[in-house]
C-alpha cells in the first residue's frame, strides 16, 4: 500500500473522523474548516492580508514571545517537581539538578528563555512602533502590550531571585532598594517623613512597599516564597489572561496590521 | 590604540559621541538606510569585533554567561536598527513619486489562507526557536554562584541586565527618580504614546519623513538611553560602579577622586561667599526655582519656537502639554549628565532632610 493510499486509510477511520471534522485542508471549503473548528488554530483568521506573514514586516517577534512563554511554563513546571521555596532546599534543589540529572538542560532552556523573551518582547515593540501599528484602531491594544512587556521583566525579575545564589539575592537587593524610595510609599523616599502624627510613624521599613514586596526588610526566607508564589502562579496568570485579550484585539482591531 | 578606547568609553566622551552618531543616523536615514551603507558597516564592524574579542579581558566579561543575551541584544539591535531606516527610506522614496508604500501594493493586500501560509510560518518558527534554545542551553550553563550569603555583598552587587540602565541612572538620580519615578513615566509615556500621536500617516507600513518627530523621540530614549545605558551598566561598570573600560583590568583599588558639589553650595559658598542659610529651603531656593522654571517655563518657552506652535495646532493644548512634559523627563537625563560632567554638579536641589535630592 502506497503512503497517501495507507493515509487516506487512517482518515477514513472513526477514531480519526471523531478528532478531525473535515477532510484534508486542500480545498478552499476544508481550508477554512481546519482553522475555524480547532480551538489552538482559531486563534488565527481564515485569511489574512500577505503582509501579515510577512518577516520583514511583522519580524515574528510577537510570536515567538508567545512560543517562549509556552516554552517557560513547560520547563517551569518541569523545574517545579524538583524545586524548594525555602532559604534551606533552594540552593540544594538547584545544585541537585545540575548534578543528578544526566544530560538536563531544563533549568538552562527556562533561564535562557526567560532572557530570549525580554529580548523578544522589546523587539516586538519595537517593530510595532516603527510600522505606526499603534494607531487608531490600535490605540488600546498597544497599551495591553505595554503592560505585558512590563509583566515578562517582572517574571524574569522574580525568578531570578529563586536560585537562591549569590548573584539572585543580592541582584534582587539591588532592585528591590529601589522601592524604598518611592515617593510617599517608601520610607527612604522623598515625603515618608511627612506621613507623621507626632510620634507615630506611618511610612516606616516595617510596612512601606519594599516590605510589601519582600515581606520583610531585607531578602531573606519570606521574600523568597513570595517571590516563588510571584513568578510561578500570579504573575503568570495574569500574563495568561492579558495574552488572550491581547490575542482577541489583534483580530478585532482589524489583523496585523497594514496601510489603511 | 587600546589606551584611547578605554578612555573615550567613558560615558563622559562616549555618550554625547553615540548622541551624535544618532542624529547623524536620523539625518542621513537615506544614506544609512541602503543596502551598500549596509555591506560597508559590516566590512568594518566584522575585523573591529574580531580585534576587540583577542583581548582576553573583553572576551571574559562578553562570555560571561549572564552577558551572553545582551550580546544577542547588541547583534540584534545593530540590524534591526538599519533593516526599518532601509525600508522607510525605500518607501519614503516611493510616497514622494506619489506612489503607494510597498505594503500597500496589491499583490502584498492579497489576501492569503491562513491554513498553510501561516500555520506553517508558525511551524517553522517553533521549530527554528526550540532549536535555538536547546543549542544555547547546551553550550551555555546556567550561571549559578556561591549559596545566598546575606552577610556578603559582591561587589559590583549589579541588579538583571534588563534593570542596568535604570541601575546606570542611578549615578545621575537619586533612587527615587531612577527606579520610581522615571521607569514610571516610562511606562504610562509608552502607553499614553497612541493617544498624543495624533498623525494618522504611518499606519501600517515603514516611514520616516511623514513621522519625524515621533520616531526620532522614540528611537533616542530606544537607543541612547535604554540600550546604550544597559551596555554601560554591563561591560563598563566593575566594582563600586566605578568606569573601566572594555580592555582594563577590573583593579578593586582603583580609586576616581568625585567631588561632586551641590548647587546651593556653589551658589553660597562660592558664588556669594556666605555660609549657608538655615532654613533649608531659603538654602535650595535657586534649584527649586531653576526646576519649577524648567518643567512649568520650557512648554511656553517652546511656544515661541515654530517647532512649539506647530505641534499646538497638531494636537491641541493638552497633548501639547502632556508631550511637552515627557519628553523634559526624558531630556532631564542627558541635561543631568552633562552638568555633572561640566561642573561635577551633584544635586540641584539637595534636600536630605525630606529625602528630596534631584
Amino acid at each position: 500500500m502506497s503512503a497517501k493510499g495507507l493515509a487516506d486509510k487512517v482518515r477514513d477511520t472513526q477514531v480519526w473522523k471523531s478528532i478531525f471534522r473535515h477532510g484534508p485542508p486542500n480545498n478552499s471549503r476544508n481550508r477554512a474548516a481546519v482553522v475555524a473548528g480547532n480551538v489552538f488554530l482559531h486563534l488565527h483568521p481564515i485569511k489574512l492580508k500577505k503582509s501579515g506573514v510577512q518577516l520583514g514586516y511583522t519580524w515574528c517577534m510577537g510570536g515567538l514571545t508567545f512560543f517562549i512563554f509556552l516554552a517557560l511554563t513547560v520547563t517551569g513546571v518541569l523545574l517545579m517537581f524538583y524545586y524548594r521555596p525555602t532559604a534551606e532546599y533552594a540552593f540544594n534543589d538547584i545544585i541537585a539538578l545540575r548534578e543528578h540529572v544526566p544530560l538536563g538542560i531544563m533549568r538552562e532552556i527556562h533561564r535562557w528563555g526567560a532572557h530570549a523573551m525580554v529580548i523578544t518582547v522589546w523587539l516586538h515593540m519595537y517593530r510595532v512602533f516603527m510600522t505606526g501599528s499603534y494607531k487608531p484602531p490600535r490605540e488600546f491594544n498597544w497599551g495591553v502590550g505595554v503592560i505585558l512587556l512590563v509583566l515578562t521583566m517582572l517574571l524574569s525579575f522574580t525568578g531570578y531571585l529563586l536560585p537562591w545564589d549569590q548573584l539572585a539575592i543580592w541582584a534582587i537587593t539591588v532592585g528591590s532598594n529601589m522601592a524604598k524610595a518611592t515617593p510617599f510609599a517608601g520610607h527612604g523616599g522623598p515625603g515618608a517623613a511627612l506621613a507623621q502624627i507626632g510620634d507615630f510613624v506611618m511610612v516606616s521599613d516595617k510596612n512601606d512597599v519594599r516590605f510589601q514586596l519582600l515581606a520583610g526588610r531585607f531578602v531573606g526566607e519570606p521574600a523568597l516564597l513570595r517571590f516563588y508564589i510571584l513568578h510561578c502562579v500570579f504573575i503568570p496568570l495574569v500574563v495568561g489572561v492579558l495574552i488572550a485579550v491581547h490575542f482577541w484585539r489583534v483580530r478585532k482591531d482589524g489583523g496585523i496590521s497594514a496601510p489603511l | 590604540m587600546k589606551h584611547f578606547i578605554n578612555i573615550i568609553a567613558d560615558p563622559i566622551f562616549s555618550f554625547p559621541i553615540f548622541s551624535l552618531l544618532f542624529f547623524a543616523m536620523i539625518k542621513w536615514y537615506r544614506v544609512v538606510g541602503t543596502k551598500k551603507f549596509a555591506w560597508i558597516f559590516l566590512a568594518i564592524s566584522v575585523p573591529v569585533t574580531v580585534w576587540f574579542l583577542a583581548d582576553p579581558q573583553f572576551i571574559k566579561i562578553i562570555l560571561w554567561p549572564d552577558n551572553i543575551p545582551i550580546n544577542i541584544l547588541v547583534i540584534l539591535i545593530v540590524f534591526l536598527t538599519w533593516f526599518p531606516l532601509y525600508k522607510a527610506a525605500e518607501n519614503d522614496k516611493r510616497l514622494e513619486q506619489g506612489l503607494e508604500p510597498v505594503e500597500a501594493l496589491p499583490e502584498n493586500r492579497e489576501k492569503v489562507w491562513a491554513w498553510p501560509n501561516l500555520v506553517y510560518t508558525e511551524l517553522f518558527a517553533i521549530i527554528a526557536g526550540t532549536i535555538f534554545l536547546v543549542v544555547w542551553a547546551i553550550i551555555f550553563k546556567a550561571p549559578l554562584e556561591e549559596p545566598a550569603n546575606p552577610t556578603w555583598a559582591p561587589n559590583p552587587a549589579k541588579a538583571p541586565w534588563y534593570f542596568l540602565g535604570l541601575q546606570e541612572m542611578l549615578v545621575y538620580f537619586d533612587p527615587w527618580m531612577a527606579g520610581v519615578v522615571l521607569p514610571g513615566l516610562i511606562v504610562v509615556g509608552l502607553i499614553a504614546i497612541p493617544y498624543l500621536d495624533t498623525n494618522p500617516k504611518g499606519n501600517g507600513y515603514y516611514c520616516f519623513q511623514d513621522r519625524k518627530f515621533a520616531i526620532t523621540g522614540f528611537l533616542y530614549g530606544w537607543l541612547v538611553l535604554w540600550i546604550y545605558l544597559i551596555i554601560v551598566g554591563t561591560f563598563l561598570r566593575g566594582p563600586n560602579w566605578t568606569f573601566y573600560g572594555p580592555f582594563e583590568y577590573w583593579d578593586f583599588h582603583k580609586v576616581v577622586a568625585e567631588y561632586n558639589v551641590n548647587l546651593s553650595e556653589f551658589l553660597w559658598l562660592k558664588w556669594l561667599n556666605t555660609s549657608m542659610p538655615k532654613n533649608i529651603f531659603v538654602r535650595e531656593a535657586l534649584g527649586i526655582a531653576l526646576t519649577f522654571a524648567y518643567l512649568i517655563g520650557l512648554p511656553f518657552i517652546s511656544l515661541k519656537t515654530k517647532f512649539g506652535k506647530d505641534l499646538l495646532e497638531k494636537v491641541g493644548t493638552m497633548r501639547y502639554y502632556i508631550v511637552i512634559f515627557l519628553v523634559i523627563s526624558m531630556g532631564s537625563l542627558p541635561i543631568k549628565m552633562v552638568l555633572r560632567w561640566l561642573f561635577s554638579l551633584k544635586y540641584i536641589v539637595a534636600l536630605p532632610e525630606i529625602e528630596l535630592n534631584l
